[in-house]
Parts: C-alpha cells; sequence; structure tokens
C-alpha cells in the first residue's frame, strides 16, 4: 500500500514547493522565456532598439552555412562522445562484473572523474595535451608524431571527445554494472551451458538483457555531449580551429555574447530547446515501459 | 548417453573444504538423486559435475573421459536450474532452440526438435511466447525441454521442482520420472526433498556436511540406514532413537534405533519400554502416537488409523520386533554386529 501524507490546509504544502517554483521561475521560465521573445526581433547595430522580424532569425539560421556545419559538428561530436564512453564505460562493467574482490576499491576510482567539474577536466586534459609542455604531446613527438590541436580541426575534435568522455565513463560504468549485476547468473551459467561461449555469449544473452539500461544512457549521454559539455570546449579550444569544435550550445554563446547578435543566439536557445524537449519526451515514454522484454 | 564416475570428488571455498571426497560410480542411464539438508553441499557436487565450479581434487569422468578441465560446454550435458535460467528476452521456441542453434543443426531439424519436445511436454501451444507469461509449471516444462532438444549424455537437476506448489511438484515429479525412462539418459537430481528421492531415485547419495553418509537403492537405504543421520533423514516421521544402556546391556554411547511403524503399543507389562503418551496426532489413515518415558525418552509410533487413538497420559508400553531395530555407535555409524 502506499503511504500518502495528507495536508490539511493548503498553505504548507504551497510553502514547502515554493523554493523550487522560485528557482525554477527565475532559472528556467523567465530566460526561456526572454530567449524566444527575443528570437523574434534584431537589435539595431548599437543595441538601443529591437526590430520585430518574426520568424526571420530562423530562417536566417537555417540557411546560414556556418550554422548547418555547426549542426553536423555536434552530431560527430555527440556520437563520439556517446560511443566512446559508453564503450568503454561497458568494457570496464563487464571486467568488473566477472571480478568479485576488490571490485570496490575499481569502482571508487572509476568514479572519481564524475566528480570532477568539466571546465577542470578540460584544463586537465589541457594541460597534458599542450602544444608546448604537454606530457602527451611530448610522448606524441618522442614518437614522431606532431600533436597540435591548435591548428589541426581532427585533433582538436579528437581532444574534446576524449575529454568530454572522460568525465562520463563513470556514470555509465556505474549503470552498465548494475545491469550486469542485475542479470541472473544460472542464465549465463545455462548459456555456457548450452555451448555458448563469452562472446556468444555477450551478444545473444547479456547485450540484449542490458539494453533498457543501454537505451537509458544513450539518451543520458546524448543529452550530455549536447549541452554539458561547454565548460570542456571553452577551456580547451574555445570552438575553434576555424569553428571545428564550435558545437550548438558553443555557437550560441559565441555568436551571442561574443558576436553580439542577441536574436540570432536566442533563435539558437529556441532551436536547443526544442531539441531537449524531443530527446526528453523520447526518454519519458521509453521509461514508462522500460521493462520491455 | 554415458556413465558419470566421481573419483574422490573434493572442493574448498578459499580454505574451507566443503565436499570431502565423493566417490561413485553411475551406469549408462541411471537416474541418481542427491538429497539433503540445506547447505550439505548437493549444488557444489552437482555445478562440479556441469563444469560451473572448479575441482578442488579428485576427477570427474563423463563416458570414462576425464573433464575436469572441459568447459561446461564441452560437456555433453544439459542442466535444470531450481530458478530454471530461461532466457527472459527469447520466445518458449528460441528458448529452446539456442543451444542447437549455436551447434550449427540445420534449420529444418531445430524444427522438428523443438516441436517434438514441446509435443512431448505439452507447450505446443505456448511457442510463442516470453517466459513472463508463462506458469511456474510451463517455465519448468520450458527448461526441461530446453534439456531435452540438446540430446545430451547426461542430465543435471538442481532442485527443479522446488518453486513448485505441492500437487504440481507430485505431477511433475511423475513425469519427469516418465521422461527419463523414455529417453534413458543418465540424471544426477538434486532435491532436500527425501518424498522426491525415494521416488526418482535408481540409487540416492544421502549427503551430510560435504560426505555422501550413505550411496544406495531407496528401499536400502531406508531398510538398512548407514548412519544415524541417514536413518533420521530418510523416513517420516524420522526413526526414533533410544539410549540402548537403558533398555538392555549396551556400552554408553550406543543409541539404538526403531522406525516409528514398526512399535506396536501394547499393555504396560509387556513392552519392552513404556511411558505416558505426550500427544496423539490422528491424521485419517494413521495415527501419530507421542510417548514420552519416565526418564525423558521421546518415542513416537505409527500405527493404522481404524485403530483406537488413546488418550493424552495414558500409560502404555511399546514393543518392536528386535529384527527391525538398528544399533550405532557413538560416532553414528552403523554397529555391523547386529545383522
Ligand atoms: N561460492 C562459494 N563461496 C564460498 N562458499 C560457498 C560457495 N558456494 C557454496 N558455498 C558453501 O558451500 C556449502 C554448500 O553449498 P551448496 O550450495 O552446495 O549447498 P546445497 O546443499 O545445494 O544447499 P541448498 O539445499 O540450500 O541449495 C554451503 O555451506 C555454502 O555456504
Ligand atoms: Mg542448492
Amino acid at each position: 500500500m502506499e503511504k500518502r501524507v495528507t495536508f490539511k490546509g493548503l498553505w504548507l504544502p504551497i510553502l514547502l514547493v515554493l523554493p523550487q517554483i522560485v528557482i525554477t521561475a527565475v532559472f528556467f521560465f523567465y530566460p526561456a522565456g526572454k530567449a524566444v521573445w527575443q528570437s523574434l526581433f534584431i537589435p539595431d547595430p548599437f543595441g538601443l532598439s529591437m526590430q520585430y522580424v518574426g520568424l526571420g532569425n530562423f530562417e536566417f539560421l537555417l540557411s546560414d552555412p556556418y550554422y548547418r556545419a555547426s549542426f553536423v559538428t555536434t552530431a560527430v561530436f555527440s556520437t563520439l562522445v556517446t560511443a566512446v564512453s559508453m564503450g568503454v564505460a561497458l568494457y570496464l562493467a563487464v571486467l568488473a562484473d566477472r571480478l568479485i574482490k576488490g571490485s570496490g576499491t575499481y569502482r571508487t576510482l572509476l568514479i572519481w572523474p564524475y566528480a570532477v567539474a568539466p571546465a577542470v577536466a578540460g584544463v586537465l586534459w589541457l594541460f597534458m595535451f599542450n602544444t608546448r609542455v604537454g606530457v602527451v604531446t611530448w610522448y606524441l613527438g618522442q614518437l614522431g608524431y606532431d600533436w597540435n590541436h591548435v591548428l589541426n580541426p581532427r585533433e582538436a575534435m579528437g581532444l574534446v571527445v576524449v575529454a568530454s568522455a572522460w568525465g562520463r565513463i563513470s556514470y555509465n560504468f556505474l549503470f552498465f554494472l548494475a545491469g550486469l549485476q542485475a542479470i541472473p547468473r544460472s542464465v549465463i551459467e545455462a548459456a555456457a551451458i548450452d555451448g555458448a561461449r563469452f562472446w556468444t555469449r555477450f551478444r545473444t544473452i547479456v547485450f540484449p538483457l542490458l539494453s533498457p539500461t543501454t537505451f537509458f544512457l544513450l539518451v543520458v549521454n546524448i543529452v550530455y555531449a549536447f549541452f554539458e559539455t561547454f565548460g570542456v570546449i571553452h577551456t580547451i579550444t574555445s570552438g575553434g580551429p576555424q569553428q571545428a569544435t564550435t558545437i550548438l550550445v558553443y555557437k550560441v554563446y559565441s555568436d551571442g555574447f561574443i558576436g553580439q547578435d542577441l536574436g540570432s543566439s536566442a533563435a539558437q536557445s529556441v532551436i536547443l530547446l526544442v531539441l531537449v524537449s524531443i530527446l526528453t519526451v523520447i526518454q519519458f515514454r521509453y521509461l514508462e515501459r522500460r521493462v520491455h522484454y | 548417453m554415458a556413465t558419470v564416475t566421481l573419483e574422490n570428488l573434493k572442493k574448498s571455498f578459499g580454505k574451507t573444504e566443503i565436499i570431502h571426497g565423493v566417490d561413485i560410480d553411475i551406469a549408462d542411464g541411471e537416474f541418481i538423486v542427491i538429497v539433503g539438508p540445506s547447505g550439505c553441499g548437493k549444488s557444489t557436487l552437482l555445478r562440479m559435475v556441469a563444469g560451473l565450479e572448479t575441482v578442488s581434487a579428485g576427477e570427474v569422468l563423463i563416458g570414462g573421459r576425464p573433464v575436469n578441465g572441459v568447459e561446461p560446454m564441452d560437456r555433453d550435458i544439459a542442466m535444470v536450474f531450481q530458478n530454471y535460467a530461461l532466457y527472459p528476452h527469447m520466445s518458449v521456441f528460441d528458448n529452446m532452440a539456442y543451444g542447437l542453434k549455436i551447434g550449427r543443426v540445420p534449420k529444418a531439424e531445430i524444427r522438428t526438435r523443438v516441436e517434438a519436445a514441446a509435443e512431448i511436454l505439452q507447450l505446443g501451444p505456448y511457442l510463442q511466447r516470453k517466459p513472463r507469461e508463462l506458469s511456474g509449471g510451463q517455465r519448468q516444462r520450458v527448461a526441461m525441454g530446453r534439456a531435452i532438444v540438446r540430446k545430451p549424455a547426461v542430465f543435471l537437476f538442481d532442485e527443479p521442482l522446488s518453486n513448485l506448489d505441492a500437487k504440481l511438484r507430485v505431477q511433475m515429479r511423475l513425469e519427469i520420472k516418465a521422461l527419463q525412462r523414455k529417453l534413458g539418459v543418465t540424471s544426477l537430481y538434486v532435491t532436500h526433498d527425501q518424498v522426491e528421492a525415494m521416488t526418482l531415485a535408481d540409487r540416492m547419495i544421502v549427503m551430510n556436511e560435504g560426505t555422501a553418509d550413505q550411496i544406495g537403492a531407496p528401499l536400502e537405504v531406508y531398510g538398512n540406514p548407514a548412519t544415524t543421520f541417514v536413518a533420521g533423514f530418510i523416513g517420516s516421521p524420522p526413526m526414533n532413537f533410544l539410549d540402548a544402556a537403558a533398555l538392555e546391556n549396551a556400552p554408553a554411547g550406543v543409541s539404538l534405533g526403531v522406525r516409528p511403524e514398526s512399535v506396536r503399543l501394547v499393555g504396560t507389562s509387556e513392552g519392552r519400554l513404556e511411558g505416558t503418551v505426550a500427544y496423539a496426532e490422528p491424521l485419517g489413515a494413521e495415527t501419530l502416537i507421542h510417548l514420552r518415558t519416565a526418564d525423558g525418552q521421546a518415542l513416537t509410533i505409527r500405527q493404522d488409523g481404524v485403530l483406537p487413538v488413546p488418550a493424552e497420559g495414558d500409560r502404555l508400553g511399546a514393543v518392536w520386533d528386535p529384527s527391525q531395530e538398528f544399533r550405532f555407535g557413538p560416532d553414528g555409524r552403523r554397529l555391523r554386529q547386529d545383522r
């Protein structure tokens, strides 16, 4: 039986949820509303007045090759971040799942990166790959490879992907490990007796049974790659070289705060808002019927 | 089909030895039941035969071939687990076909074999269902089906019926027995239920804390128990154990065992023993009478339900045929001079 607390009056419950409502209103509804409003205007060159343009900002954006390029960059970036962070996490989780002794230590070590703020993680990786003093750069130089993410767009993308994925591995690992441990041992043993070797078991039994976890993580990681990697990109590449790492969120910032094109920036925010809503809807619809087998 | 041999089989987890050396030669087609109380090492023994646990010492041979270092998939065995261990994301058909698909059996043959098994197990209408859409008994049958389609040399069962209700358990017990007879596959069956053991086994291994106290045909074990543990575990209600020194000229520590059904109630003067009725349990077909002697020993008597039921507090004597009594030494082992 579900236990419900019932309040007599109306004031106490309102008072209790008020802080949350106020925070949401001030930091979400107000800016979101303002973004929608602003996306319909363009400011004059001196920022003194606003001119109503309807959907003009959106029309301009969708025909802007830089904005489209940023879409592609975002797609590449989030696919790579999601694939790398989930792939590595799954691999580590499978290893940790087979290990019973000492798994506590591994888990703790693997969780640490999650506690590091994205910007700090960015700086950390930036130091290692610094083109002049970075440790990794030096080693690569010894091996005859000239690392320079400041000039090379591919290397820049690689570095922001690794730095962003690194912080996510812990989170994904925890979910994968929990998912693996929820699979009854006897099911795996039955498959072994049925003739399936490790890889076959993984492909036909373990992975399908993990699919709810995998799907959940997929959505969460895409959302992360879209929206929460700003700090990493800002510290490592600032969107460069030649916009090679300017993902949509970064473009909102650079167009709005550096380019001072508030109308376009607001329109981009609105597009992102729509994207995140879609992802959230997918996630919730899916979570409602999580047990699919 | 194959013989199975266990040679001085031992298992330790860390420093604790759990199985202390089990020896048995199992004939081709024989139905062996491993029975014993919870925690005595039945599952561990079975899992060593399956290859799911490593062997600490001794040897497992299947069909004469030593298999200690052989992976489970290469042992030509099938196992039915207590929780059935069905693949939850696959249909009943795919659950049964899984091992065959991995074994690269042609599609048409997979179909015939699975359908034949489904026919035997009355699973025909459920082939496209997922395990969660089945009742407990049906899931149990799927687990059986998964084992039989592969035509293995040995069946291993780990308490396959313990999750079913009493009535279904009796029915499935009969079905398993019939199926095993029909297929003639060598089987090892673990249970803690002595009735299951008695009814299914050609021979049974009675396990007591990691040792095989006795190996033999059910009636032989029942009629000629090797230790007090076996005598007390097989048979319900269990055998009575009396202090032999109180009844006859015997060294201290020797106990005298007699089964409840061997004892008859008589007048106080005629009995080998006398006591008061503590309570009586009329069960219809039979009545269980619990007698307590003056020196505090307890004796259970099982008598026919048509006989008069004595009242609580009645003083009565008890007699039994001396050929029906067993003597056990202080170590619990049977003293062999009495038979
Ligand atoms: N992986 C393990 N590590 C350490 N000890 C274990 C392990 N598996 C089993 N044991 C111990 O071995 C003993 C025998 O266990 P086993 O599972 O074989 O008992 P069982 O006879 O099958 O009991 P049940 O009827 O409850 O299933 C138990 O004392 C158990 O605690
Ligand atoms: Mg067990």
